[in-house]
């Protein structure tokens, strides 16, 4: 029914337009419409005529007196009048009908007409003032915590203050609104519904991604020369090994290039590069060698005897070694002089891990604990119990946030390192972690046996989820080495049958710092960053917990500072002087209205002291209220 | 199975041919910069250090004068014009670019007590100890012409010291009292004094041109309105102020260079309490002069050296002394604020640069960029033990560095005696007096 309706509508909206047409013509020519036998409709296409007319009679009463006014030629006039009086009606009758049939769209009309007279005046901006920074990405590019206060500092020490804070807030403005700018994105590898991702095979992957990803992918079969530790420099385009039975190599692994390969006839325990790939540090097995990237033995530091681990601190030019006589021995390669050797008095050194963070340096060992080091101090910064039984891995992200830690109970725990040194998560594993590694963005590896497994996190700042493995591989041989490549989604393993390359999606940073570690630079590029390096050498006795104190105010001094002032002033300079009312003229300064005016300012004081004892007060009874509230039996039903 | 590995174009960061510049991408992440603040601190030490291993602030001595110089003045349009004038009455003009005296008139019998130059430029006006002033030509005589000036003086009395207005054609002279004079008359429009006293020094300000600030020998500073005849108000010191300067770009804040080895910066509208007391000398202040930004001041004293203080600190950032320099009677800062000029008794002029370390001509706007890093890492460091002991490090003549311990001996007595007495006696009978109220006797209005 009414889907039927609505065609007749149409039909009868056109027949009125029509209507009004041949209405039209028959005005303009009298003489046609005598002949025309039907009388009957006109009278009821009048009707709606008379109806339309009515609002014709605002356009026509304009013509009107003009017309009325040249009476002397009516016919001519008027005939030309009536030429262009069709083309109005229509109009005036197409924008009539949606007035009338929809009221609500007419505001929009409104609106509509307000818009472009803004835009051509130019008078208000849809988009006023800066870009908006993303608050949470400004966060991190925080560092000033604006909680802390200075205790009792003058006005001009207090502004100063303000507006350093104020310069640090734009400057973290300014490096979110540079956000926008990092063209790479991180990798990811998702599975499809119900798949789980660490039964994903490194054949499929590389099946599934571009050619020169696939390329990063390789297997180097050394099984001649043992077990190999491996090493990638800070570019991440270098990679050094180490056979256990004497076979050192340098590579660019990218174009499989072949910069050295020599045989030291000695164990190799741990290699390392330095601050560039021109020189690498190989712990063999009476003393400490030095190479070239050419393959020339540079230096052998006798005074780094039986090492078995090595780690370098890129920013101080400092060699940690750790050594089986148990001593953590720090060389500084920039002068090539023993900056301190610390007797850890535990035993055997095999676990070493380097803090990126602050560049402590994490032992472990084997009753369970993990030590805490830096070259200024001849005692641990911290010690950590972690295991039951010995200490097998260690490894710190580069945010100095987290610690990973195996040991001989199975255990693979994840621990806190922002202070509380309080562990986050644990997991039992079917076999000891030998091997521990993170990635720059956070994703976890550990060695076991001949199987490799890795974690990941929720996001980039979140410690890894060790419920389920995010990716799992299984090796030719046990596990010796592993490192993430910086810059390229890359793990390099070192097991007994050589050498390993695995794709691991997202582990690395995609966006690099030209000015810290490029991994495109030129030669020219490395000299120069070589020079500035060198001249920006952090000293070893900056190494602590937290780096950022060299930033912050020393309080501690201050207030030795102010008592040393005081004691030898004799008084307090800083301390408010003693109410001293002002003489009044006309007899009202009196001995008696003196001691009132002091008495009074005394109770004001008073009365504020009582005041804040009170509010503290009661916030205290607050405090014990919530508490009281817990063993309400109703606690039960409001559930 | 989604994947996405990480895949750069090499393209994008390596520059396509030798002519390009290198690319460097950039990422502010905190976690790609570590060691940020012991970086930046290593990077202010070797600011610092390269600070004081490039100061070298002595550019120039300007030969000629056969007697000690006693007063300079600068050419209000031409940086490279300054005037001299010498105990033997010789005035001197020259030229700093080209280090050369382009000029000399013998002015005066006897001292050449003070000069001072037309605002517009055209002329200089000269006092001396034959009791005349004498108006000169900035530029030399014509052809064929001997060396005579615009117009000659006669006094009644000794002049010692002489100012210019600013805006109008006006210039003010002291000696028994301060004179104003109209340019074209022959006799002072009006003469003020407070008392019977010798001025030794009067100073227009620059800002509000009317007020007049003068020192007199009898340890006043007087300060006189010029449209009204009358002195102001007066300030009594300790000893006596040998000169006064006022501030270019505060109106109201002047600074006055005492016979105590101190200065002490006023603000006019409370006399009683100076706004800082700056102590680094050890001998009398001669001479003081404003920097053209309002916010440092140089000082010359008897101790043979001359110090730069910033106007809200009461140490001394910077002093200048060289081996043969001898007591500095006057000094100058360029109108430019880059160049200090200090004349002294034994005849010489020296031109220091204002910052001693700064690389004087073009620099790039890397070396710009470069400097201003420099200059935010030492201000962030600057309390740290070991930036500020390389930062204030001066070496200082032995005279003056044996002078120093030995008014410190003696502070630290007076303060130990204070400390007894207040100690030994009834809490409170021996009152605290703060260091910038000590100096100031009264201040009559």
């Amino acid at each position: 029914m009414k889907s039927r309706g609505l065609p007749e509508v149409s039909s009868q909206a056109l027949g009125r337009l029509k209507g009004v047409l041949h209405v039209d013509r028959r005005s303009v020519v009298g003489m046609e419409t005598a002949p025309k036998p039907g009388r009957g409709d006109p009278p009821k296409k009048d009707k709606p005529q008379a109806k339309r007319k009515k609002p014709r009679r605002y356009w026509e009463e304009e013509p009107t007196p003009s017309a009325a006014g040249a009476s002397p030629g009516p016919p001519r006039k008027k005939a030309r009048t009536g030429e262009p009086r069709p083309p109005r009606s229509q109009s005036a009758r197409i924008a009539q009908k949606p007035r009338f049939s929809k009221k609500p769209p007419i505001p929009k009309n409104a609106s509509d007409w307000k818009k472009p007279q803004r835009t051509l005046s130019g008078a208000q901006d849809p988009f006023p003032g800066p870009v908006p920074a993303p608050l949470e990405v400004a966060r991190k590019f925080c560092r000033i915590d604006k909680s802390k206060k200075l205790p009792h500092s003058k006005p001009k020490t207090q502004s100063q203050l303000e507006k350093a804070e104020a310069q640090e807030e734009e400057a973290s403005v300014r490096a979110a609104r540079a956000e926008l700018l990092l063209a790479e994105e991180p990798g990811f590898l998702v599975g499809e519904d119900g798949e789980d991702t660490a039964k994903i095979l490194q054949t499929d992957i590389v099946e599934a991604v571009d050619i020169s990803s696939a390329a990063k992918h390789f297997d180097l079969n050394l099984r001649q020369f043992g077990p190999y530790r491996l090493n990638y420099s800070r570019t991440g385009r270098h990679l050094a090994l180490g056979g256990r039975r004497g076979h050192v190599a340098a590579l660019d692994w990218v174009t499989k290039k072949l910069m050295c390969e020599i045989n030291v006839t000695e164990a190799v325990r741990d290699i390392h590069f330095l601050h560039s790939e021109a020189l690498l540090a190989v712990a063999q097995n009476r003393w400490l060698y030095i190479y070239d990237n050419q393959g020339i033995e540079l230096h052998c530091i006798r005074r780094c005897d039986r090492v078995t681990r090595l780690e370098f601190l890129p920013f101080h030019f400092l060699l940690a070694t750790a050594s089986e006589t148990g001593f953590l021995t720090y060389l500084d390669v920039s002068v090539g002089k023993i900056v301190t050797a610390l007797n850890a008095r535990a035993g055997r050194l095999n676990v070493m891990a380097q803090n990126p963070y602050n560049a402590v340096i994490h032992l472990g060992h084997s009753n369970g604990t993990v030590s805490l080091w830096s070259p200024a101090m001849k005692e641990p910064l911290a010690k950590i119990l972690c295991h039951r039984g010995g200490v097998r891995a260690v490894g710190v992200d580069s945010t100095g946030t987290y610690m990973a830690t195996s040991g001989l109970d199975h255990q693979l725990k994840i621990f806190d390192l922002r202070g509380t040194f309080q562990p986050l998560s644990s997991r039992t594993l079917p076999q000891g972690a030998g091997h521990l590694a993170f990635s720059q963005r956070g994703l976890l590896v550990a060695g076991m046996g001949d199987v490799v497994n890795i974690w990941a996190g929720q996001g980039k700042g979140s410690p890894p989820s060790l419920e389920q493995p995010y990716l799992t591989h299984r090796l030719s041989g046990n596990v010796h080495g592993l490192q993430f490549c910086p810059f390229e989604d890359v793990l390099g393993v070192g097991h007994s049958g050589g050498i390993t390359s695995m794709l691991v999606p997202g582990a690395a940073e995609p966006n690099f710092d030209g000015l810290e570690s490029n991994p495109y630079r030129s030669r020219k590029q490395r000299q120069e960053w070589e020079v500035k390096a060198l001249l920006e050498k952090v000293p070893a006795e900056l190494i602590c917990l937290d780096p950022r104190a060299l930033a912050e105010v020393d309080v501690t001094t201050l207030e030795q500072q102010k008592k040393e002032r005081i004691e030898r002033l004799g008084y307090d300079p800083d301390a408010k002087a003693a109410f001293q009312p002002k003489a009044k003229q006309k007899g009202r300064s009196s001995t008696a209205s003196l001691v009132k005016r002091k008495k009074k300012v005394m109770d004001q004081e008073h009365r504020d002291k009582v005041r804040q004892s009170l509010e503290q007060q009661q916030k205290k009874k607050q405090d014990k209220a919530k508490p009281g509230a817990h063993p309400s039996a109703l606690d039960r039903f409001v559930r | 199975m989604k994947v996405k590995m990480l895949s750069r174009n090499p393209d994008n960061y390596v520059r396509e041919t030798k002519l390009d510049i290198q690319r460097v991408p950039r990422n502010y992440d905190p976690t790609l910069h570590p060691f940020e603040v012991p970086r930046e601190y290593v990077r202010a030490l070797n600011a610092t250090k390269l600070e004081r291993v490039f100061a070298k602030p002595f550019l120039a001595s300007l030969d000629g004068h056969r007697d000690g110089v006693n007063c300079l003045a600068k050419h209000p349009k031409s940086l490279a014009t300054v005037l001299s004038g010498a105990c033997d009455g010789e005035v001197k003009i020259w030229n700093l670019t080209k280090r050369k005296c382009i000029r000399t008139i013998q002015a005066h019998e006897g001292f050449v007590r003070g000069i001072c130059t037309r605002f517009c430029g055209t002329s200089f006006f000269t006092v001396g100890d034959d009791k005349t002033v004498k108006q000169w030509k900035m530029d030399g005589p014509g052809c064929g012409e001997e060396e005579e000036p615009l117009y000659t003086v006669l006094g009644k009395t000794v002049y010692t010291g002489i100012d210019h207005h600013w805006k109008d054609p006006a210039f003010a002279t002291c000696g028994q009292q301060v004179d104003i004079w109209d340019e074209q008359r022959t006799s002072p429009v009006c003469s003020m004094n407070w008392g019977f006293d010798s001025i030794s020094s009067v100073k227009f300000n620059p800002i509000e041109t009317y007020l007049l600030g003068s020192c007199a020998s009898d340890r006043n500073i007087v300060l006189y309105d010029m449209r009204q005849a009358t002195p102001l108000k007066k300030v009594i010191l300790d000893m006596r102020t040998n000169t006064i300067c006022w501030n270019p770009m505060e109106a109201f804040n002047f600074t006055a260079a005492n016979e105590d080895y101190n200065l002490y910066t006023f603000d006019m509208r409370a006399l009683d309490t100076p706004v800082m007391v700056h102590l680094d000398h050890v001998s009398a202040v001669l001479d003081v002069d404003y920097s053209p930004t309002g916010k440092e001041f140089v000082s010359a004293s008897f101790d043979k050296s001359i110090r730069i203080f910033p106007v809200d600190k009461s140490r001394s950032r910077e002093v200048y002394h060289t081996r043969r320099m001898q007591h500095v009677i006057c000094v100058k800062w360029t109108s430019d604020s880059k160049y200090i000029l200090c004349g002294s008794d034994e005849m010489n002029i020296r031109l220091w640069k204002a910052n001693a370390s700064e690389k004087l001509g073009v620099l790039t706007s890397r070396e710009r960029a470069a400097n201003d890093y420099n200059q935010k890492l030492k201000e962030k460091f600057q309390y740290h033990p070991h930036v500020k002991r390389i930062a204030r490090h001066r070496h200082l003549p032995k005279s003056i560095y044996s002078q120093i311990q030995e008014q410190r001996v003696m502070k630290e007595a007076r303060r130990r005696k204070e400390m007894n007495r207040r100690k030994h006696s009834k809490p409170g009978s021996v009152p605290v007096v703060s260091e910038r109220k000590k100096h100031v006797v009264a201040v009559v209005k």
